[in-house]
């Protein structure tokens, strides 16, 4: 009688535990405005729109980090530097690996459900390895930007091509390597390039249909501002690439990018001017493209400061900040309202900039410029820090980045544009000094751009920073390990030999309650916990 | 209707006729690219001596090979000084095509990719840059430097090399391997390694690709026992390490559980000034370590 009372209810529980978990399998574009009601999902390459990296989970903390454990490798048996910082959601992982591989995983064992590559045509012009750093996900689509310059929708559950646009040549140098970004339902992407001449621009796709909505092109054409920051027919073959995720302010509707490098990187001659908008964060209009305002970091670049780091929303009281550990060594603090500087402080060893305009914008000097027989400039050509994203703790209100020490020889030499040809017109060498690159976690207090403290790794990392509810700050090192250290003082509480250099940022997630925190380091993406 | 089964088997032979003729055609082509084209193209330089290609070379070599071999070709940290006309890796045009064309397996030696990042160089800018090499070579041999039976025997005696490098497969294993170092290193700069050892630690070019980098530096250790070793850092990261002691024992480290751990960049080898080694002594040797390489550094 009991039982089968019990039998007759049956169908109305499965109703209800299928109903709330299928309609929770459709990522909603209202669901990534509010990421952070969900911390055990990561449902975008930062984790929120603010670009924070910060997890909101807290049972992996200061007092039990010393426990921490892996708990499953993936592995994408490919050579090469592995990039990803997977998404998670409900229970399942979507990353990328080399040579633009996708997969899903079961995020609880690291079992694989589907596994995706991008059949890339051999004239590929990948700058900097064959690397990819993520996906962007809404409803039941995967989004995929690649180095043979297409933007890719694949089926979350399958894995199948649901739409493939082709953005531009890439037998020209143009090529996708950064996670995109989804606002509404727009799919947004940056080209890479910037060592190959190309025309830098940032897209918008359907994201039903693939169909391109808006390009706003990162170099002005004719007749429009800013056009005449280059010289003569430069402007065609400037570079100012787009290559790092940007972040998105719903309340004003106002989307952040980063742009790159002019090209060639390190010869300033035959493109004079401030060649507007290379080196620039850009305030865009999500809907449309049109540009709000920019500021540009570095004008008439010739050390390939890239300023393609994930710009950082702050909000301090009533106080809108954009914040952003520039490649040049320079952290600046913009209004995000309209584009001001509020500061600019040196945060590593800086000689290309000695004096600030009446805004108080570093300005280079012309002693720093590149020479045929080398010029010494810090930083270095790989920067102070460079695409590893940094993070903002909202509890400690520090901001965390990683910092590369190394000063580099800039030499110049002349060199005629050909389409698909290298376009940098020079090179850099590792200067004479006799003490060796170092590298450290640096955090710094936005409201003062002060340093609070700071971690010294052996030598500079390519590892990006997660900060987590926790009181920990997580980060890997060139040589393999990936640290938790506690984020209000910079104290090693763990470390893990992953085997291999980490080149990526960390991330956290959490299944049936209980949290993990997630690295890619040499071609295995490690997930761990407590025990 | 039907076709007979004669005329199917006569259309294939014509078939096969056709195919052979097609694949006779091909097989000369492909013996025309190999031994009319591909010869010219990569045994001999076409621009020896071209002042204006070596010009255009020394612009590649900035782009491409300065950030290891350094400006000028006189070295860097990881790539051999290129202004040496005997090269460990070959002398010939082809041996130098052929290293930068496709790389040196075992050493950090890359591929050329067309067009690529690294070096990205087409057949016609590697010819380039080899001009620009050839520009500058320096002949440099051991009979003229000095004697190098004597270096030999200063090497492996009284001055105590032996006791930590190796050459040729005889010798002490704390210090770098010079084996090759006479054919990657200036005599300027094998002088100085000598007078003056600290001033520039030896990054370790003559072996084989290590994906991290050994400095040589010095590293002296107390264990929790209270043992204390000296010796060079074989490699390290920020909470292990991993040592050669001035005994020749492995031993590797956690930093946290050693009682103190000091490193530095001041070289374990001494100070070889000139009432040390005077400087017909200082020539011999270098004209040892040079034979050793003209020989062919590790055979």
């Amino acid at each position: 009688m009991k039982i089968a009372r019990v039998i007759r209810f049956i169908p109305y529980f499965i109703v209800f535990c299928v109903l709330p978990s299928s309609s929770r399998a459709q990522v909603t574009s209202e669901r990534l405005l509010h990421s952070s009601k969900e911390p055990q999902n990561w449902l975008m390459y930062s984790g929120d729109y603010a670009g924070h990296r910060f997890s909101a989970l807290d049972q992996i903390n200061v007092s039990n980090a010393a426990t921490l454990v892996p708990k499953w490798v993936y592995q994408t048996m490919a050579g090469g530097k592995f990039e990803t910082t997977p998404l998670v959601v409900d229970g399942i992982l979507y990353g990328t690996g080399q040579d633009d591989r996708v997969y899903a995983l079961d995020a609880r064992s690291g079992r694989p459900i589907w596994q995706y590559q991008q059949t890339l045509p051999v004239d590929i012009r990948p700058c900097c390895g064959r690397v990819n750093r993520g996906v962007a996900i809404l409803g039941d689509k995967i989004f995929v930007a690649t180095l043979d310059a297409h933007v890719v929708a694949l089926d979350s559950k399958t894995g199948n091509v649901v739409w493939d646009a082709t953005a531009a040549e890439h037998a020209k140098g143009y090529s996708f390597t950064l996670a995109p970004l989804v606002i509404k339902n727009l799919v947004l992407v940056g080209v890479s390039g910037g060592e190959y001449g190309i025309r830098g621009f940032i897209d918008a796709y359907d994201a039903a249909t693939g169909a391109r909505k808006w390009r706003f092109y990162t170099i002005p054409g004719p007749g429009e501002p800013g056009h005449d920051s280059w010289e003569g027919d430069s402007w065609k073959i400037g570079g100012s690439p787009s290559w790092i995720t940007g972040t998105y302010d719903p309340a004003t509707n106002t989307t952040f990018w980063t742009t790159g490098n002019p090209s060639p990187s390190n010869r300033g001659e035959g493109r004079a001017g401030d060649n507007l908008y290379s080196n620039s964060l850009l305030a865009l209009d999500p809907d449309t493209g049109k540009l709000k305002w920019y500021f540009q970091f570095t004008q008439h670049d010739e050390h390939d400061y890239d300023a393609t780091q994930v710009p950082v929303m702050i909000d301090d009281g009533d106080r809108k900040w954009m914040a952003q550990a520039n490649r040049n060594g320079f952290f600046y603090v913009v209004d995000r309202t309209n584009g001001k500087l509020i500061s600019a402080t040196s945060y590593a060893k800086v000689s290309w900039s000695t004096s600030k305009d009446a805004t108080g914008r570093p300005v280079p000097d012309k002693a720093g410029a590149p020479t045929p027989d080398g010029n010494r400039v810090c930083p270095g050509a790989l920067g102070a820090t460079n695409w590893m994203s940094p993070t903002y703790d909202p509890q400690t209100k520090l901001f965390y980045v990683t910092a590369r020490e190394q000063c580099d020889i800039f030499s110049t030499a002349p060199q005629p544009y050909e389409a698909g040809h290298a376009y940098y017109g020079s090179a850099y060498f590792p200067n004479d000094d006799t003490q060796p690159f170092w590298g450290a976690l640096r955090a710094l207090d936005p409201a003062t751009s002060k340093l609070k403290w700071e971690w010294k790794h052996t030598s500079p990392t390519w590892a990006g920073v997660l900060s987590t509810a926790g009181g920990l700050v997580f980060t890997g090192d060139a040589e393999g390990n990936f640290i938790a250290l506690e984020a209000a003082s910079g104290k090693v509480l763990w470390h893990f030999q992953c085997g291999a250099s980490v080149f990526s940022s960390p991330m956290s997630f959490a299944i049936d309650g209980k949290q993990y925190v997630a690295v890619a380091a040499g071609s295995a993406l490690f997930a761990f916990a407590l025990p | 209707m039907f076709e007979s089964r004669r005329d199917i088997f006569s259309k294939l032979r014509r078939n096969r006729q056709k195919a052979r003729a097609i694949a006779a055609r091909i097989i000369v082509l492909a013996l025309l690219c190999a031994g009319g084209l591909r010869l010219p193209a990569q045994e001999k330089n076409p621009y020896a001596g071209d002042a204006k290609m070596a010009k255009l070379g020394e612009y590649q070599f900035r782009s491409n090979c300065a950030f290891c071999h350094g400006l000028g070709a006189r070295g860097g940290g990881r790539g051999p000084d290129l202004t040496r006309a005997q090269k460990h890796h070959g002398n010939t045009d082809a041996e130098l095509f052929h290293n930068v064309h496709d790389g040196i397996a075992g050493t950090a030696m890359p591929a050329a990719t067309n067009g690529g990042i690294g070096v990205g160089m087409s057949d016609e800018e590697i010819w380039q840059v080899i001009t620009y090499i050839r520009s500058l070579e320096k002949k440099t041999s051991a009979a003229e430097t000095g004697n190098s039976a004597h270096g030999k025997e200063l090497f492996y005696g009284v001055a105590g090399c032996g006791t930590c490098h190796m050459v040729n497969g005889k010798g002490g294993r704390l210090g770098p391997d010079l084996s090759s170092t006479g054919a990657s290193r200036s005599i300027e700069y094998l002088t100085e390694s000598l007078r003056n050892p600290s001033k520039r630690l030896a990054e370790g070019i003559s072996e084989p690709l290590k994906d991290f980098s050994q400095e040589y530096e010095t590293v002296t250790v107390v264990t929790s026992e209270g043992t204390k070793l000296q010796g060079v850092v074989l490699n390290e990261d920020s909470f292990t390490v991993q040592m050669l002691d001035t005994r020749e024992q492995l031993h590797a480290f956690e930093k946290a559980k050693l009682r103190s751990y000091e490193k530095t960049r001041e070289s374990l080898m001494p100070t070889y000034d000139t009432k040390a080694l005077p400087e017909k002594d200082l020539k011999d040797l270098i004209a040892f370590l040079l034979a050793a390489s003209e020989k062919g550094g590790g055979q």
